[in-house]
């Protein structure tokens, strides 16, 4: 604004031949970052929203359709269930959660535990971990003849089913997803909770308030920001949700359908069903919903803070 | 579902290597075998022109044993230069062509393509008719039904490579321990998977979560047809006579529990494979080199046997698997290219496919003393490829895949999977609701189906 404001005001005394260089040299130092960010952000979603505007047949080619592609998602139950699925474990697992990590950043923010730095490291061990390997790694867990389940069943006489091979499919997968994410929110949380000035607790303590207080009234609110911005992540994660359904599908591919996310439907159709298009309309709607809905939790968020 | 096929061929290519160390009696090697193909003159002339003028051919395969028929074909025509790349298994690999396809480059020469891949791309042109290049003489030179798989809309557009015909692989120490005789039908097979499980409840005569090649072969067999296929003409119809046979069949095997849940190609799977709760397997003749790899420890338990039959006293068999060597419409140099899918698949490198335990397509080798008088210690010294190469000649004609076949076996557990999982779903109805998403998807693709 500032900068505007000046050249303006400048210019206007200036020759216009000294303008339009000032305005050359503005481009000069923009422009390298105009062009990475043009070819890496602009044109692949351009050319998504391009290539949604066709359809392309095993026979007959490609032909031009219009909004032809987005009708057809909006009417398609197959896309709307997988949506619905991860609104659900968006809805369930993420207070969870956050709300273990929070508890956990809590704790070892509370300088009362001992080993702190041994908790730090372990609970955040698990995002270290690349998903694929974690969810191959709870398959096994899961599986009721030599898994986990299976020494439980052995061991207590119980029959708990697979929970990927049954009705609990979805909070399997909730459940590896919490066990990986918990560590990388807490460490967000545990950093913003490292930035309250000291002084603050020690006029706490000196107005006689005890630690339940301590984090009512100054940790939460010192850390609503972080808070916001952990939900936001793991709106995104969610409604991204890919890896653990996809790899975990050849273990229970009767459960685990080709549509299960919308991402791995918009994988399905792309890749075994040849339909680019239509793929990239799928692409298009969840990235508009996942910003939507990111968007709403962000102003309430922040008019909160306020 | 399709990888299901596809980590099949993965797995039996893999393991074929491993297990050829073990099969060396098996070799003797001579470059000569397959040449007494009926092959016309001019064929086999300008086929010599081409190899003697060379050129560079690109080849896609996945399989572990072409690099080796590929460096002896090096050695035999110098002046032909082949690179061979693995551009990945099955669906991989399909996906990778269609869009080198669709952009017009990248194309390899030549391909290796499962069967029920070829009337995809048969379809969409991408395949080269091999009439021209002599491939007509080569009829009577590989087993009918492969020889068919290659026949598409008047055209032969692969030299077969290998096959699957069906066959009934058993533990045989496990059904001797329970009194169970080898059935020889599929109301055989039912009560015996009920004698088995009522003897032993962790046992099971087989496990089976719904695998779409697997549903084809059977119907196939039960000489059920659903699917017809006139260039973009397309009928599927699940409600034929063998389609319903198989299904109220497997039906009664799914509603009284007599299939085990595991899944196909898991750990576990070969464990119980292993250990006998998993007690047979109707399946394809590349079977063999996996159990002897992944079931290692059943080793001279398991026998093989004809597939089960609908009708006492029949013979008849159907496919599951294998694929044949394609030449590509795009390639510059088909000549040259027919002339080396017909060293791999006719010529020398049949043998290798054979040395390394691969179930093979021509009829040279299926009927070769050598063959057929193998004995294999893994199935206790018993010859197995008599049984095998006899399933082979009783395949059942007629049968045709979708053009979209990958695409179709992949939704098949969103769809027919649900019968084996949801006691309210029928495999009747999962098998209509399968036909309905894939009568959805040829109409989508611009395809004519059932209308």
């Amino acid at each position: 604004m500032t900068m505007a404001s000046v050249s303006t005001g400048r210019g206007s005394v200036a020759p216009a031949v000294r303008r339009s260089r000032r305005r050359w040299t503005g481009w000069q130092f923009v422009g390298p970052f105009m062009v990475i960010f043009t070819l890496v952000f602009l044109a692949p979603i351009a050319y998504s929203i391009y290539i949604s505007l066709f359809r392309t047949q095993l026979i007959g080619g490609t032909s031009f359709v219009g909004f032809d592609n987005y009708v057809t998602a909006f009417q398609d139950p197959q896309f709307w269930s997988g949506v619905s699925r991860v609104a659900l474990l968006l809805l369930v697992q993420v207070p969870i959660m956050l709300g273990i990590a929070l508890l956990v950043a809590l704790a070892i923010d509370s300088g009362r535990l001992y080993g702190k730095s041994f908790f730090r490291i372990s609970i955040f061990m698990p995002y270290a971990v690349p998903a694929v390997v974690a969810a191959l790694m709870w398959g096994f867990m899961y599986g009721t003849r030599f898994g986990l389940i299976g020494n439980i069943n052995d061991a207590f006489g119980t029959s708990i089913p697979d929970p990927i091979s049954s009705g609990f499919v979805l909070a399997a997968i909730g459940n590896i997803v919490t066990w990986e994410f918990v560590g990388y929110n807490m460490l967000i949380f545990f950093a913003a909770l490292r930035t309250v000035p000291h002084s603050l607790y020690e006029a706490a303590e000196i107005d006689g308030a005890g630690q339940w207080r301590i984090i009512s009234a100054i940790k939460l609110p010192a850390i609503r920001g972080a808070l916001v911005i952990a939900t936001i992540f793991s709106i995104i994660g969610s409604f991204q949700l890919f890896n653990e359904p996809s790899i975990l599908q050849s273990l229970s591919p009767n459960y685990i359908t080709t549509y299960f996310t919308p991402n791995l439907y918009a994988y399905s159709l792309s890749f075994s069903g040849q339909q680019y298009n239509y793929a990239a309309t799928i692409a298009i709607i969840m990235g508009v919903l996942t910003m939507l809905v990111a968007y709403v939790v962000q102003l309430r968020g922040m008019r909160k803070e306020v | 579902m399709n990888t299901i096929r596809r980590r099949t061929l993965a797995r039996s290519a893999a393991l074929a290597g491993i297990v050829s160390l073990g099969l060396t009696a098996c070799g003797s090697g001579d470059a000569g075998s397959g040449t007494e193909a009926p092959s016309s003159a001019d064929a086999e002339q300008s086929m010599e022109a081409a190899l003697e003028k060379g050129g560079e051919l690109t080849a896609w395969a996945w399989d572990p044993n072409m690099q080796e028929i590929v460096d002896s074909f090096e050695e035999e025509y110098p002046n032909v230069t082949v690179n061979l790349s693995n551009v990945g298994t099955g669906t991989d690999e399909y996906t990778s062509l269609q869009n080198a396809i669709a952009a017009g480059d990248g194309i390899p020469d030549v391909a290796v393509l499962e069967y029920y891949a070829l009337p995809q791309f048969a379809l969409g042109g991408a395949l080269a008719d091999l009439t021209p290049y002599g491939a007509a003489d080569l009829d009577g030179t590989f087993s009918p039904g492969t020889w068919e798989s290659v026949q598409q809309g008047g055209k032969i557009v692969g030299l077969p490579q290998n096959s699957g015909p069906m066959a009934m692989f058993y533990n045989k120490a496990v059904f001797d321990a329970h009194g169970i005789e080898v059935p020889t039908t599929w109301d055989e097979y039912y009560e015996a998977a009920k004698t088995l499980h009522e003897a032993d409840p962790n046992a099971y005569i087989t496990s089976d979560n719904g695998d779409p090649g697997f549903v084809e072969s059977m119907i196939w067999q039960a000489g059920g047809r659903p699917y017809s296929v006139d260039g973009t003409d397309v009928s599927i119809d699940f409600s034929d006579e063998g389609s319903q046979k198989f299904a109220t069949q497997w039906q009664k095997m799914i509603d009284e529990g007599l299939l085990s849940s595991v899944n196909g190609w898991t750990d576990e799977w070969f464990q119980g494979l292993g250990d006998g709760t998993i007690a047979s397997l109707v399946t394809g003749a590349w079977m063999p080199t996996n159990l002897e790899s992944g079931a290692a420890a059943a080793s001279g338990d398991w026998r093989v046997a004809p597939m089960p039959q609908w009708e006492d006293g029949e013979s008849v068999t159907s496919e599951n698997g294998g694929g044949a060597m394609s030449v590509m419409e795009a390639s510059e140099n088909k000549e040259l290219a027919y002339a080396f899918a017909h060293y791999v698949e006719v010529g020398p490198g049949t043998q290798v496919h054979l040395d390394k335990g691969n179930f093979p397509a021509t009829l040279a080798e299926l009927n070769s003393d050598e063959f057929l008088n193998k004995e294999v210690e893994y199935f206790g010294g018993q010859k197995i490829n008599e049984v095998l190469s006899q399933s082979a000649t009783d395949v059942a004609p007629g049968w045709q895949f979708l053009p979209y076949q990958p695409y179709a076996n992949s939704i098949f557990p969103d769809t027919a999977g649900k019968a084996y999982i949801d006691a309210s779903t029928t495999l009747a109805d999962g098998l209509q609701s399968w036909q309905d998403a894939s009568v959805k998807y040829g109409n989508q693709q611009g395809f004519s189906v059932n209308k």
